[in-house]
């Protein structure tokens, strides 16, 4: 057992557990908190898997913004002044037998039942962020510029649907 | 112990999916359910990213990631947006509770 396969169990130790917590957690606020420890460690499982810029991008991107942007949410739609951060549950019996079985089925027949093929690829050691950067100005051109007037599209839309007078 | 490869993380981003459906399905609040659907958008990033590695496809599936992480901004800045009108209109974000198209 060396120090990557230490580091990985750590990672996803801390990736499940808080993830855990995000889903069975009454107070919303404290689920946003664990999910902040649930993109951190998906962040640390993106750096073993050799994709630093993914990293990064998922830290900024993710705890920088969606995070904040969701407790923004539980502020603005919970009245905070008479303690009503809990959030209700319902269907919690079916929704764990279906769930097991899901889990049970995507781990037992999809992914250990198929015989992948494993090829350790040269991801570069180095940095991929000039090997991304050139892929997305060539290959996925298109998809890039597209990803660009979508942000604006969702940019002006969020503003114009969170902002309506009655 | 085994090494670590590429079936420990399918592992995980399948847990990790399976947390994030049962969020989506029992949580009333819907905050709570788009946290559910990050989880379930973080799983398909890992699969990707894992697939990146261990597959033989270069660097297309960490590109796929950054596509998918985007994609997840996008739709949580159009549904918190989405939420906040849903308040002001029935002052509750409760999912099961809100059954109107119109007040």
């Amino acid at each position: 057992m060396n120090i990557y396969d230490i580091v990985f169990y750590l990672f996803a130790a801390i990736t499940l557990v808080s993830a855990f917590f995000v889903v069975t957690t009454r107070n919303i606020v404290y689920s946003a908190f664990n999910l902040l420890f649930t993109f951190f460690g998906v962040a640390g499982l993106y750096v073993l898997l050799g994709a630093d810029f993914v990293a990064v991008v998922q830290i900024m991107v993710y705890v920088g913004g969606i995070l904040i942007l969701i407790l923004f949410g539980v502020m603005l739609t919970n009245k905070i002044t008479n303690v009503q951060i809990k959030t209700g549950t319902l269907q919690v019996i079916p929704a764990v037998i279906g769930v097991l079985l899901l889990a049970g089925v995507l781990i037992f027949k999809v992914f250990l039942g198929t015989e992948w093929k494993s090829v350790k690829t040269d991801i570069p050691v180095k940095t991929t962020a000039f090997a991304l950067g050139k892929l997305l100005i060539t290959d996925y051109v298109l998809i890039f510029e597209l990803l660009g007037i979508l942000l604006l599209v969702v940019l002006i839309g969020a503003a114009t649907i969170a902002r309506r007078e009655k | 112990m085994v090494q670590v490869g590429l079936n420990h993380f399918l592992i995980v981003s399948a847990i990790l999916f399976s947390l994030g459906i049962f969020g989506i399905v029992t949580r009333k609040n819907a905050v709570m359910v788009l946290m559910g659907i990050e989880l379930v958008l973080n799983s398909a990033n890992l699969n990707f990213v894992a697939f990146a590695k261990y597959g033989n496809f270069g660097l297309s599936g960490q590109i796929a990631a950054l596509f998918v992480i985007i994609l997840a901004a996008a739709e949580t800045a159009i549904a918190l947006a989405i939420v906040l009108n849903i308040y002001k209109t029935f002052s509750t974000v409760n999912v099961d509770e809100i059954d109107n198209l119109k007040e």
